[in-house]
Parts: structure tokens; C-alpha cells; sequence
């Protein structure tokens, strides 16, 4: 019956690694003093990244104490933002486009081929952890060269599946 | 003025409105009711439930009434087919996901939602598809949860952050995904926490001890007031056959607003302990027999009389819990008086008895409740506001937080306390060296006002030293205008308590603020002002041979103790309950015949507790509230004022023939003086020096342990915040 108080965050904030800190830095300064929730959404990309790939709840409460922030005012934009995942997967996050355009110009089979190539389903990530094959939910806005793909925030155009494998397997 | 108002038509009915109100401002004023979910009178405004569609002439679609400022000429139509229209569909998308299991609802019968169906949405539902299901959340003791039912109207979002001042409940996820909840579980931990379970439109948010146990429109609804701090916070208690099922706020802008404290919410569960009273008992020999009324009272008047004779009355200590009513207090007081004993006291925890001579007629914040609000710079001395008072830390922490300039506020306490507003200052001091502190800051005002420190407190700041905390505090007390001083329970419970006061009022003094009270108890003021204290009667007539204090009565060991209402060991910090045990004969007029109770007592007269009996309140704005009794007594217990009426009879006092409870309050308030209910508080005269040693005994007492009702209420010790008061004694 018994359950906890708060989450005590005070002192996380040193989960966040000095380069972290520096690019949440150039965020803060941005904007006023008194808006350091507006830099919750850069925070959180660089926190995910320092965490290979993935928000866990200490890496949140970290930003949150950074940022001077209830944690639930994190949690709430980690949860709502589909670039961030707050359950474990793999470091790479690889997101094939399947919205309208990219579908008609053969999406469908770009999917069907990363998947056979990681050996897993969209939604899932590679046993040693290295990639995360992403459920694509928006158009990520590059319909003149489609189809497309986005593998950690850059853009691959006009794939095929030999660039797939020249993207992916470039990957360190 | 007369450019602030905009001229507007509500349903072809011209009337002016201020500049920059938002339209159900207005339409609530004047009586036309839109339909709302997430618009709350005391919450901001999310405008995102869609409820209040109105229609607006020349608007292209239908806006929130909530969220749309009136303008100059604008014609608001409530009523017409386009905002019914508007209101239907988006109800109609609402119970798109609510489950239709009203039916196993505890919310069923007292439901917005349900309400809001039956006047504003269609007879059948269109949607054939599935439903989605939400996983529960636990989110405490307290408060339980129904996530499907929720619709995310964000008032618990909201309450959390401007009320609690700390936000722990969030929308996660989105879209058909959206979710309420705290992502990491964990309890909603804060002293007004229940007032979510008003808040929920729908049956999401519920009581949790309350689960399962009535429905609504099968019980009764009665007005009550608090019994567990001196706010008096205005209840109204909901019974089902006679017995108490739960409690909810009854709304008073003048004392609580539209919240209570979860203590007053929840500590009725202790009204049905296990260990209540049922039947009066005497001790015979070791063992205890139950025993009609008759034989009880009977025995009580011999033993009473007995240790009068052979001892004298002046070794009968009567002791009164500081919940008791106004009615108790003053009829055990000529009872005890008829006795011929001046021993009578509630101020249980205070160890400082020294300058009780010049306490005020009662003790009184000195500021309407409400004007906290508005006050400019406070100094609060010895107080954990949250714990000790919920309502009035809001109220504090509403003028903290005021718009334009807000109040400057600092504490002086023995520990940093979470406060969740800002503060100019946050002085912390061990108890032992809390007189010193003061004297510092004494110090310090002295300096800042350039005035001479009173003679009578030259000793308090000799040899002070005040650092920029202490400076800072006066600082905040020097803000502004309207200044108040505060001296609460904590400062009360020090052991040297007068020079404590002998500062704070110099304090007050010097910087032009007035220097209030914030007392243990219901009724501490009640007490005061029908003299239930050893040195004064009613009236403030000083006694001239007064009695012994509550700690001079146990420290004395007298031969015999009558403890009244409740009292227990815990309701004393030092462990001096123990001369009760020793004593030769002890009357335990109590709703509750614990152990510890059964082993120091002789007689057991079983009386109802603060809901099954009718009496009254003052609080520490003076304000006398009555009650009546809300459930049935159980088993033979009976009102405290009716078991004393008695006792009276048997005892042969004149004019013991009460019939009503008004009519012991009616006199009562005679006897209180005319100046009851406004009084200024007397003005500090005395002379003190520090004393030395036993400063460092503690003087914080857990706030679910105040009184023998909470302690026994089993939800509220199931909080983290009762745990963490476990842990700290």
C-alpha cells in the first residue's frame, strides 16, 4: 500500500555528461532566463543521445534537474514527441518514410528490405543493440527525392537497396 | 470605471461587463449555465475540453466561452441551435471513449459528465467501434483512479501545479494515447491532495476509502466544520443510516475557499476505530465491567467528591482536548469550577506557561483569513504552516505568489521546510537557540527601523550578532504595508515560549505589524474565551489563586485526573502521561478506550466524537461556528455537552437543565464578553530573560498525529507524509 513520495531529483543532473550540459547550454541561451522549459525538446535529443538511443527515467530526471523542472514536465514531452523513446532500443534510430509520396515511389519495399537485412520487424531493435528500426509515423518532408530515409537525424534520398546497404553499413 | 465596462448582449439581453472578462464570467454572473469540464472558478483556464461552445454574432464558428474576453458590442447566444449544436457534438466525441459503467460508478449520481449527458447530449450513442482502455494508476492511499473513464479536461494537471505548487500529475503520451498520470508511480503527496477528487468532472479521480460504500443520492448531506486545526474549515459530512461515510468541502470564500485538507477529508475513517467506546465502564478491583450510564456518572461524582475530601480539590486536574466544542469546554469548566478545582487546560503541548497572564482573550491570527491575501510582508515564527494550518499556508502561498507586487514572506523554524513558494528568507535554528535568533533579528529590525530595541527585551538581543538571513527576514517583514507577524504551534510547544513571544512582539512592535496566533486545535480560541484555563475565567476575568497549567498538572501528580475529549499519551511531547497512570482515581470522558486509556483510567464515559455531536468552533479569526451532531453516536456513547449536563444534575449545580446545545453556547457567548469575536490582541508587557538549558526538546509533532480522531484514521497513515512523520519520531 505504501508507494513513494516524489521522485527525488535533486543532484541527478550529473548523469549528463559535460558535452550534454554544453549543447543544453546553447539552447538555454536562447531564451530568456525565466523559459528554461522551452529548452526541454534540445535537452532531451542530447540526453537520448549521451543514452544510446533511449530516455530512461534517470536520464530524465537528470534534464529535469538541470533544467530546474518538475519531472513530470519532462516526462510529458518525452511521451508525447515520437523522436524520443523511453523504453530501451537500439543506438541508431533508422525511420524509412512511408507516407504517401515515398509509398508511390516503392517505400514499401525499402521497409521489406532493411527489415530483411537487420533481420527484424519494424518497431524492434537489433539483438546487439546497435540499430532501431523506427515506426515512421509522420512524412519526414523529402518527397521530391523519394523514397527516403532518415538514419540518426540525416537524410538518405532517392534509395535504392544498394544505397541501403551503403547507408547502413557505413554506419559505426 | 466606466471604460473598463463593455457593453454586451447575453441571449438578447443587454448587460455591462468588465473589460477583458471572459464570456462564462459573465453568463455565470448572470445566470445563464454553459456547460463546462475543464473551466474551474479557482484553476486556469485550458479552454480544452470544448464544452462552452457559445455562439458569438459575427464570429465564423462557435468559441469557448471560458477562453473568448468580452469586447464592446458583442452579442453571446447560449441557447441557439449552432451552440447547441456545438455542445452536443463535442459531446458526443467525449463519450466517444468514457465506458458506460456509470452503473459500478462511484461518481454515478453526482457526475458532470453524467449531468451534462442527460442535458446537453444526444439519446444514442452513433460510435459502434471499440473503446480504448486505460491501465490504472495508483497514485496513493488517498485518491483512487479509473484512467479509462478519464476525458483529460487537465484540472488535476492544473491543481497539481497552481495549488499543490508542484506538479506531479502530467498528459502523457498523445493523441488517442494521451494519458493522465505521473509516468514514475508515486503518491500525489500533498496536504490538500483529496481536493482532486472534487476536481474530476468525471469518476476518474475517486475517494479511495470511500470506494464501494454508498452511492450518493442515498445519503444525507450535513454541515460540519473542522475539528483538526484552528481554521475551521467549513465541511459537510455525507451519512448513509446514521453513520459518517465521507466528507467533502462546503464552500466558504471566508475561511477555506472550496478546498480542505486531506486530515479534514479523510480522518473520519477514525471515527469507526476499533478501539471507540461503546459502553461506560468502571474499574473494579483490576478488572473493567460495563456498566449502565446511571452507575457510571454515579461513580464518577463519588470519586471526584472523594478525592476532593480527602485531598482537596485542588488535586483534581481536568484536562481537555483542544478539538473539544465551545459547549464541552465551558459547561466542564463549571463543572470542574462547582469542584472546586482551577485545574483546567487544553494547552496541551505548551511547556512555557510563564506569561500566560498577558496572553490576549484568545489566541487570534490577527488577519482575516482572506486578507491574508493581501498582506505585504509576513514574518512567520515557529510554525510548519503546511502541517499545522493547510488552508492558511495556501492563503499564505497565494500572497507570495500575488500578481503585481507580491508579499515578501520569511520562516523562522528548528527545520528547513519544503515550502512551495518563494521566500525572502528561510531562518533555521535549533530549538536551544531559537530565543537567540530572535534576538538577532530583533537586532537586525531595530537597526533597520532605527529605533531602540523595548527595555524589556535588551537581555533577548545583548550580545546579538544578526547575519543576512536575519536581515533578509526583516527585510521581508519591512515590505509593503500590511505586516503581520506569526507565531504558530511549533514556537507555542518551545520551552521558553515568553521570550519567544517577548521578541515577537517587540518585533511586531518595532515594524508597525500585527502579531497573530496560529494555536493547536479546533478550538483553542474557543477554549480560551469561555475560560477553560487555570488563570482566567470567562470573560477575561484573571482568577485570583489560579490553577495549574497542563504541565504543572502532571508534573504535580495529582491524586486524581479527569482527561476530557479525547486526550491521550500522544497528545503530550515530554512522556509526562504517566502521572495520569499513577493517580488515584482518573475519569477518561472519551471516545476512545485504547489500551493506554483502559490502563490509567477508572472510569470509562463513552462520548460521541466531533461528528456525533452538535457544538461549536471558534477559530483564529474569532468566528464562532456551530454544528449539529451529523451521525449517530455508536453504541452508547453520548454528545459531550449532554454527559456534562448530567454530571451537573448529579452534582447539584444550578441552572444545569439544558435542553439544546444552543442553549450552553447562547450562554457561553454571554459569558465570553461582547468583545468576542473582535478583539485586538493585548499588547505584550512583560519582562524576560532567556533561560538556559532544555531548549533543544523537540517541538514538532507529525500532522497525522495531532489528535486521537487522525491517528486513528487508517488511510491518512498510509501516506507518505504520515510515514515521514513516523520516521522523524
Amino acid at each position: 500500500m505504501a508507494i513513494d513520495s516524489v521522485t527525488p531529483v535533486a543532484g541527478k543532473a550529473v548523469l549528463l555528461s559535460a558535452h550534454t550540459r554544453h549543447e543544453i547550454d546553447l539552447w538555454l541561451a536562447k531564451f530568456p532566463a525565466d523559459r528554461r522549459r522551452s529548452a526541454v525538446l534540445a535537452a532531451l535529443r542530447e540526453a537520448q543521445h549521451q543514452n544510446q538511443g533511449w530516455l530512461s527515467t534517470d536520464i530524465m530526471d537528470a534534464v529535469a534537474d538541470y533544467l530546474g523542472l518538475p519531472p513530470i514536465q519532462v516526462y510529458e514531452v518525452a511521451s508525447f514527441y515520437s523522436m524520443f523513446e523511453t523504453k530501451p532500443c537500439g543506438r541508431v534510430h533508422v525511420s524509412v518514410c512511408t507516407n504517401i509520396t515515398c509509398m508511390l515511389r516503392g517505400s514499401d519495399d525499402i521497409v521489406a528490405y532493411v527489415e530483411k537485412k537487420l533481420g527484424i520487424k519494424t518497431g524492434e531493435s537489433t539483438p546487439d543493440g546497435k540499430f532501431f528500426l523506427k515506426q515512421e509515423e509522420e512524412c519526414l518532408a523529402a518527397c521530391n527525392n523519394a523514397p527516403m530515409m532518415m538514419v540518426d537525424h540525416v537524410f538518405h534520398e532517392n534509395l535504392t537497396p544498394e544505397k541501403v546497404d551503403q547507408v547502413l553499413d557505413a554506419v559505426q | 470605471m466606466s471604460q473598463d465596462l463593455v457593453n454586451v448582449e447575453v441571449n438578447g439581453v443587454p448587460m455591462q461587463a468588465r473589460k477583458g472578462q471572459m464570456i462564462i464570467h459573465v453568463t455565470d454572473a448572470n445566470g445563464d449555465y454553459v456547460p463546462r469540464f475543464c473551466y474551474h472558478d479557482k484553476l486556469s483556464v485550458a479552454a480544452n475540453c470544448r464544452m462552452c461552445l457559445v455562439e458569438v454574432e459575427k464570429a465564423p464558428k462557435p468559441l469557448p466561452a471560458c477562453a473568448t474576453p468580452v469586447m464592446e458590442g458583442m452579442k453571446i447566444f447560449t441557447k441557439s441551435p449552432r451552440a447547441i449544436g456545438a455542445q452536443k457534438a463535442t459531446m458526443e466525441f467525449l463519450l466517444i471513449n468514457h465506458p458506460l459503467d456509470c452503473p459500478i460508478c462511484d461518481q454515478g449520481g453526482e457526475c458532470e459528465l453524467q449531468d451534462l449527458a442527460m442535458g446537453f447530449g444526444r439519446d444514442i450513442a452513433r460510435y459502434n467501434d471499440q473503446k480504448r482502455v486505460v491501465k490504472d494508476k495508483n497514485i496513493g492511499p488517498l485518491v483512487s483512479t479509473d484512467m479509462t473513464r478519464c476525458i483529460h479536461c487537465t484540472r488535476c494537471v492544473r491543481f497539481t501545479e497552481e495549488i499543490a505548487g508542484l506538479q506531479s500529475l502530467g498528459t502523457l503520451g498523445r493523441g488517442e494515447n494521451t494519458e493522465i498520470g505521473t509516468f514514475v508511480e508515486q503518491a500525489v503527496d500533498h496536504e490538500l491532495s483529496g481536493n482532486l477528487i472534487d476536481l474530476c468532472p468525471v469518476g476518474a479521480l475517486n475517494s479511495k476509502p470511500f470506494r464501494f460504500q454508498g452511492r450518493s443520492w442515498e445519503m444525507t448531506q450535513h454541515a460540519m466544520v473542522s475539528p483538526h486545526d484552528s481554521v475551521g474549515s467549513n465541511l459537510y459530512g455525507h451519512v448513509l443510516r446514521g453513520k459518517l461515510m465521507r466528507v467533502v468541502p462546503r464552500t466558504n470564500e471566508a475561511i477555506n475557499e472550496t478546498w480542505i485538507a486531506d486530515r479534514d477529508r479523510f480522518s473520519y475513517e477514525g471515527v469507526y476505530a476499533a478501539d471507540r467506546a461503546q459502553k461506560p465502564m468502571i474499574r473494579e478491583g483490576g478488572d473493567w465491567r460495563q456498566v449502565d450510564w446511571e452507575t457510571a456518572l454515579e461513580r464518577t461524582v463519588a470519586g471526584l467528591r472523594n478525592v476532593a475530601e480527602q485531598h482537596g480539590a485542588h488535586q483534581i486536574g481536568v484536562l481537555g482536548a483542544p478539538s473539544a466544542t465551545v459547549e464541552e469546554l465551558y459547561l466542564l469548566a463549571r463543572v470542574g469550577r462547582a469542584l472546586g478545582t482551577a485545574n483546567l487546560d487544553t494547552r496541551l503541548r505548551q511547556r512555557d506557561f510563564r506569561d500566560q497572564g498577558a496572553d490576549p482573550l484568545y489566541p487570534a491570527l490577527g488577519v482575516g483569513l482572506a486578507d491574508v491575501e493581501a498582506l505585504d510582508g509576513v514574518l512567520v515564527i515557529g510554525a510548519d504552516l503546511r502541517r499545522e494550518a493547510p488552508i492558511l499556508a495556501h492563503r499564505l502561498r497565494k500572497a507570495a505568489l500575488r500578481k503585481g507586487v507580491a508579499a515578501k514572506v520569511a520562516f523562522v523554524n528548528t527545520a528547513t521546510l519544503e515550502v512551495r513558494h518563494p521566500l525572502a528568507a528561510q531562518v533555521v535554528a535549533p530549538a536551544a537557540s531559537l530565543v537567540a535568533t530572535l534576538g538577532s533579528l530583533l537586532k537586525a529590525a531595530a537597526e533597520a527601523v532605527g529605533q531602540p530595541v523595548p527595555a524589556h527585551c535588551a537581555a533577548l538581543v545583548a550580545g546579538a550578532n544578526p547575519n543576512e538571513t536575519d536581515r533578509a527576514a526583516v527585510a521581508a517583514l519591512l515590505a509593503g504595508e500590511r505586516r503581520a507577524v506569526w507565531l504558530g504551534a511549533q514556537a507555542l510547544r518551545h520551552s521558553a515560549y515568553a521570550d519567544l513571544r517577548a521578541a515577537a512582539a517587540a518585533l511586531a512592535a518595532l515594524t508597525g505589524a500585527t502579531l497573530g496566533y496560529v494555536p493547536e486545535g479546533a478550538n483553542a480560541a474557543g477554549a480560551a474565551l469561555v475560560g477553560f484555563l487555570p488563570h482566567r475565567e470567562a470573560g477575561l476575568r484573571a482568577l485570583p489563586r489560579p490553577g495549574l497549567d497542563a504541565r504543572g498538572m502532571l508534573q504535580a501528580r495529582l491524586k486524581s485526573y479527569v482527561l476530557f475529549g479525547g486526550v491521550e499519551p500522544a497528545d503530550h511531547l515530554d512522556g509526562e502521561m504517566g502521572a495520569v497512570g499513577a493517580a488515584d482515581f482518573v475519569v477518561a470522558v472519551t471516545p476512545y478506550a485504547s489500551q493506554a486509556m483502559l490502563d490509567a483510567a477508572d472510569v470509562i464515559l463513552p462520548i460521541g466524537t466531533f461528528a456525533e455531536t452538535s457544538g461549536t468552533y471558534v477559530n483564529l479569526n474569532g468566528t464562532w461556528q456551530s454544528f449539529g451532531g451529523v451521525a449517530t453516536p455508536i453504541g452508547e456513547a453520548r454528545p459531550g455537552w449532554k454527559v456534562l449536563r448530567v454530571l451537573g444534575n448529579l452534582l447539584g449545580l444550578p441552572g444545569f437543565d439544558y435542553t439544546t446545545s444552543e442553549e450552553v453556547r447562547d450562554e457561553a457567548r454571554k459569558a465570553a464578553g461582547t468583545e468576542a469575536g473582535n478583539v485586538q490582541v493585548a499588547a505584550y508587557a512583560g519582562t524576560y530573560a532567556p533561560v538556559a538549558g532544555e531548549g533543544g526538546a523537540t517541538v514538532a509533532v507529525p500532522m497525522y498525529a495531532v489528535d486521537a480522531v487522525v491517528r486513528r484514521a487508517t488511510a491518512l497513515q498510509h501516506t507518505p507524509e504520515a510515514l515521514r512523520g513516523a520516521a522523524a519520531v
